[in-house]
């Protein structure tokens, strides 16, 4: 087991202005998701103006986190907030391409350009 | 040689070594080594009765060798635990020549059930997991139909859809252009290849249908009477294909490129023709005057 399995999947839990920026780490498969749906659940729940998901330290994701992140989006939008996404490796990235989800989330080269 | 991918590692993620089985007193496999390296696309074909599915199904753990190993992710199969297995099994996934869907089910529900079997997974999130596999294969506005309402290229899809619901590291694809149209066929042999690069799976694919293999493969590996007769780049079957007579060194290199050609006259040929027929006619084999 990797040093990022033996760890939560949120690195760190951020207010900046008027957006909640979470950060993940390590690989998102079907045995983390769920843990990251109940950190995400729990962050809209304060209905912030906007979350923010930087996953720079984010290898691997698979479908199960993909879904994970369009329920999100659908909470968000029923929550008025705005899902932004940031630090998306290229295997990652490919992964929301094939899926034709990159043209579905707002997705930022960097976390400033997310907030801004 | 041909340029290979970038996502194609050294790792071998399926180990066949001396790999024999027989049914009764055919040996359908005899000493076959195979290995198949990690994000890579691996074509095996040879002609009807070469021992194709034979091998395929000891990649996927269906049939245990009479002597030989059959590693995957580095256990041999023969000594995982049930549990290992299980798990082993949650891996790959497999495009069956049929599409292998479930009639009573709607394209949506099959794709579901292994993620209804095998996962604790909210309902939502299966939901959503089914709509982006079937988008993956472009059939997410097909989602409530029943496969008989299906074309045989949309069945296909559909079972590809359900073969990758795990996320699979090791897709295995038995003869996926069989019956379909060419421009069906040539469809699914890019989306074999989008789904092995953009998912970085590693794809097995047993055919004998030659464009198609020429057009997804890594590497090809050409298996006959049950024997490995050779494993190469795409680049050297071509140059095998292409090659004049004069350019071939061996019987062998004949046969193959017969095969690849698709050619009615060759060692194949000569093979069938000489096979015994004199002997099943209970005839002397020499002319009458």
């Amino acid at each position: 087991m990797s040093e990022a399995d033996k760890t939560g999947v949120v690195k760190n839990i951020r207010n900046e202005q008027n957006a909640v920026v979470l950060e993940l780490r390590g690989d998102i498969d079907m045995s983390r998701s769920s843990e990251l749906r109940e950190q995400i659940l729990d962050v809209l729940q304060q209905k912030p103006a906007a979350l923010v998901i930087n996953m720079t330290d984010v290898a691997f994701m698979d479908s199960s986190g993909l879904a994970t992140l369009v329920e999100a989006m659908q909470l968000s939008q029923r929550h008025g907030s705005s899902l932004r996404l940031t630090g998306l490796a290229t295997r990652v990235r490919s992964v929301f391409e094939i899926s034709r989800l990159d043209t579905i989330f707002e997705i930022y080269e960097s976390e400033s350009e997310a907030l801004s | 040689m041909a340029m290979e991918h970038e996502n194609i590692s050294e790792e071998a993620v399926i180990e066949l070594d001396g790999v024999t089985k027989s049914f009764g007193t055919q040996k359908v496999l005899d000493g076959v080594n195979l290995h198949v390296k990690r994000g890579e696309i691996m074509v095996v074909m040879g002609g009807s009765g070469c021992g194709k599915s034979t091998l395929l199904n000891h990649m996927i753990g269906a049939l245990t060798p009479d002597s030989g190993s059959v590693k995957l992710f580095g256990r041999d199969y023969a000594t995982m635990t049930d549990e290992e297995l299980a798990e082993t099994r949650m891996r790959f996934g497999i495009l069956f020549q049929s599409g292998a869907l479930i009639s009573s089910l709607t394209i949506g529900e099959n794709v579901a059930l292994p993620l209804r079997e095998h996962k604790s997974l909210d309902d939502n999130i299966i939901d959503i997991m089914v709509k982006i596999k079937l988008e993956l294969v472009g059939l997410r506005e097909h989602a409530d139909k029943m496969p008989a309402q299906l074309s045989g290229g949309m069945k296909k899809r559909a079972g590809l859809a359900r073969a990758v619901a795990l996320d699979p590291q090791i897709l295995f694809y038995d003869e996926p252009s069989a019956g379909l149209d060419p421009v069906t066929s040539a469809q699914i042999d890019q989306l074999i290849i989008a789904l092995t690069r953009k998912l970085h799976v590693t794809s097995v694919v047993v055919t004998h249908e030659m464009d198609s293999a020429f057009t997804i493969a890594d590497r090809m590996c050409m298996l006959d009477l049950g024997k490995v007769m050779r494993i190469g780049s795409r680049k050297e079957f071509e140059d095998l294909r292409d090659a004049a007579d004069g350019e071939l060194k061996s019987e062998q290199d004949l046969l193959i490129r017969q095969f690849l050609r698709g050619g009615a006259e060759g060692p194949i040929t000569d093979r069938q023709q000489s096979s015994g027929y004199a002997d099943d006619l209970s005839l002397v084999a020499t002319r009458t005057q």
